[in-house]
């Protein structure tokens, strides 16, 4: 416990300095990875916990998106305000889409999740006269806090930062706790925590509304950021891409996602420099992750750690044999 | 009256032209039990092989007819036999995001051979003009659609109940350790399942170009609407398919004519319908 603390502490601090080290291009960068993290995190919660690849989940990303658009638009451009208003709303769409999903499961779960999060793209779409349609949502005030105003990139690396370390934190406990437990037990046979006596639907649900929350957490910290939303943003891709780098980064454990989205959003930005061709390197690279490491980047560092710890056991007994 | 039988027929042709690309997708569900996300790729490689074929090189619609299909169903062979067959052990899905990672590369190889604009192609001279059937004007080549739509179903039909293949195919959808027990080469029946999907995306690609035209992520917008099909047909079935593609096509059709801002809307929504009340799909057999 106390390792973990300390491993967090020194990210933090790690994190907290990059912007008196980094040029503001990486900074962008960085916002940009620490924003799609969230997002990956909060689908990680449904298909590496609960064991249910959602396919949909820019919807809820998107809900938020818009939600912190129209509100600061509209409303106040108050943190808070635009915050809380874009995770509610975001809940609220991910209870009723959940309600639905609930009652399916294995394909037809991915495929209801991608049809709903299609309805809700053709929403945003189609109601131009509220989202800007195809053109998207521009001019959008900067979020402010009283009378401070997160103006620059770096008051919004420290935003996203925040908020990031505070839900990475809070879902670690959960993962933890009795609930994050069950969770793992319905990935892993459903039919036996059910026999147990839990009631696995009612605790899917609760994992999928959680989800729904944070992805429209994340979607809010892109508005802030970018200080523009657009449809394409809620298309079924972005879904893919979210789910690409939950898998690239290892389901089912906390770093997974987290280092997914650094890959994937660097990747993009690394090979959109060279060549405009940058689906197919991520889609190559996907495949090759699909075929040979099923666990992702985390599963390649556990498995080397594994064979140093043996090879160094194994050198250790060779030296005691040698000495007896 | 006149509108709305001009609208049927339309919505009918739709459908049909939704069912061949969706059946491949089907039949390769059904017996490989691989939900194929790069199907919408085969598809828009039909498209714009038709394209080059046409319009680059022959001239010729009906050889566009011909080789399209062929070349798709080489890919298909290549994917099947490279990607698909060491990975059956890793379960159904790690071959979904494989096949989701594959329609990734292949958007993208469309787009560096064939550019991001948007093409199209004409119809052959024979079948471009317009008949009148009970007094009203109809588009040859919708009527043309309909009827390859219903012949490829009726083909589909008497190969899965009639023959022997069909036998083993039916089998195979029920119990595949089993029907490899008795003697089937079964990988052998997976790679040529595999690629008659292949073929009927391609020939989907060809026959709809004309229609549905050829633009960059076209593949993305028609693998969701196959995906749609398929669900609301029930996975694995080719009479789920066939009925659910023309319940599809005809609503699309009115919706987009009646109220047009609200048609993929009402299209996602009769779905999620049809999962609520019948969740394995409308003829559907229980299968996740």
């Amino acid at each position: 416990m106390k390792r973990t603390l300390l491993q967090f502490l020194v990210a933090i601090v790690a994190l907290a300095i990059a912007p008196f080290v980094l040029s503001l291009f990486h900074l962008n960068l960085l916002s940009e990875i620490l924003i799609l993290a969230i997002f990956a995190l909060s689908l990680n919660v449904l298909v590496g916990f609960t064991g249910l690849v959602s396919l949909g989940h820019a919807a809820f990303f998107g809900v938020g998106a818009y939600t912190a658009g129209l509100v600061a638009q509209n409303l106040s451009s108050n943190l808070l305000v635009t915050l809380g208003l874009a995770i509610i709303l975001s809940m609220v769409v991910a209870a009723v889409i959940g309600a639905f999903c609930m009652k399916v499961s294995g394909f037809y779960f991915l495929m209801l999740t991608l049809a709903f999060s299609q309805m809700i793209y053709s929403f945003i779409y189609q109601s131009t006269n509220l989202t800007g349609g195809s053109n998207g949502l521009s001019g959008i005030p900067r979020a402010s806090l009283g009378a401070f105003q997160f103006s620059n990139a770096v008051y919004i690396f420290y935003l996203v930062l925040g908020v990031f370390f505070i839900t990475y934190a809070c879902l670690r406990i959960i993962v933890k706790s009795p609930f994050g437990q069950v969770l793992v037990g319905i990935r892993e046979n459903e039919t036996r925590v059910k026999s147990m006596g839990y009631n696995t639907n009612l605790y899917k649900y609760t994992a999928f509304v959680l989800a729904g929350g944070l992805g429209g957490l994340a979607g809010s910290l892109y508005t802030y950021f970018n200080g523009f939303i657009a449809p394409s943003d809620v298309y079924w891709t972005m879904s893919g891409a979210v789910l690409i780098m939950v898998l690239i980064g290892g389901a089912g454990t906390m770093l997974g996602p987290v280092l997914g989205a650094a890959l994937i959003v660097s990747l993009e930005t690394i090979v959109s420099s060279y060549t405009d061709l940058w689906m197919l390197i991520v889609g190559a690279v996907f495949i090759i992750f699909v075929i040979f490491f099923p666990k992702g980047i985390v599963g390649i560092g556990q498995s080397l750690y594994q064979k140093f710890k043996s090879n160094k056991q194994q050198s250790y007994e060779r030296k005691q044999s040698r000495v007896a | 009256m006149d509108i709305i039988g001009a609208q049927l027929v339309n919505g009918v042709s739709y459908g049909l032209l939704l069912f061949i690309i969706t059946c491949g997708l089907s039949l390769v569900f059904g017996i490989l039990g691989v939900l194929n996300l790069a199907h919408g790729s085969l598809y828009m490689f039909g498209a714009y092989l038709a394209y080059s074929l046409t319009v680059t090189y022959t001239q010729s619609f009906w050889i566009a007819l011909l080789v399209a299909p062929i070349v798709v169903a080489l890919i298909a062979l290549v994917v099947e036999r490279t990607l698909l067959r060491p990975t059956y052990h890793l379960g159904h899905l790690s071959q979904v995001l494989l096949t989701f990672g594959l329609a990734y590369v292949f958007h993208d190889i469309a787009k560096f051979v064939w550019g991001s604009n948007v093409l199209s192609i004409t119809v052959p001279p024979i079948f471009s003009g317009s008949t009148s059937i009970f007094g009203q004007t109809f588009p040859v080549y919708r009527l043309i659609v309909i009827i390859v739509g219903i012949a490829i179903a009726v083909m589909l039909w008497l190969i899965q109940d009639k023959t022997r293949w069909g036998a083993i195919i039916r089998a195979g959808l029920s119990d595949k350790e089993m029907i490899g027990a008795l003697g089937v080469n079964i990988k052998l029946v997976f790679t040529v399942v595999f690629v008659i999907g292949g073929v009927l995306a391609g020939f989907g690609g060809v026959v709809a170009a004309p229609i549905l035209g050829i633009y960059p992520s076209m593949e993305f917008q028609t693998l969701i609407l196959a995906l749609v099909v398929l669900v609301i047909g029930g996975l694995g079935s080719i009479a789920g398919t066939l009925v659910a593609s023309v319940l599809v096509g005809v609503v699309e059709t009115f919706s987009r004519f009646l109220f047009p801002e609200l048609s993929m809307f009402l299209i996602f929504g009769l779905m999620a319908i049809v999962l609520v009340f019948k969740p394995n799909g409308l003829l559907g057999k229980k299968v996740a």
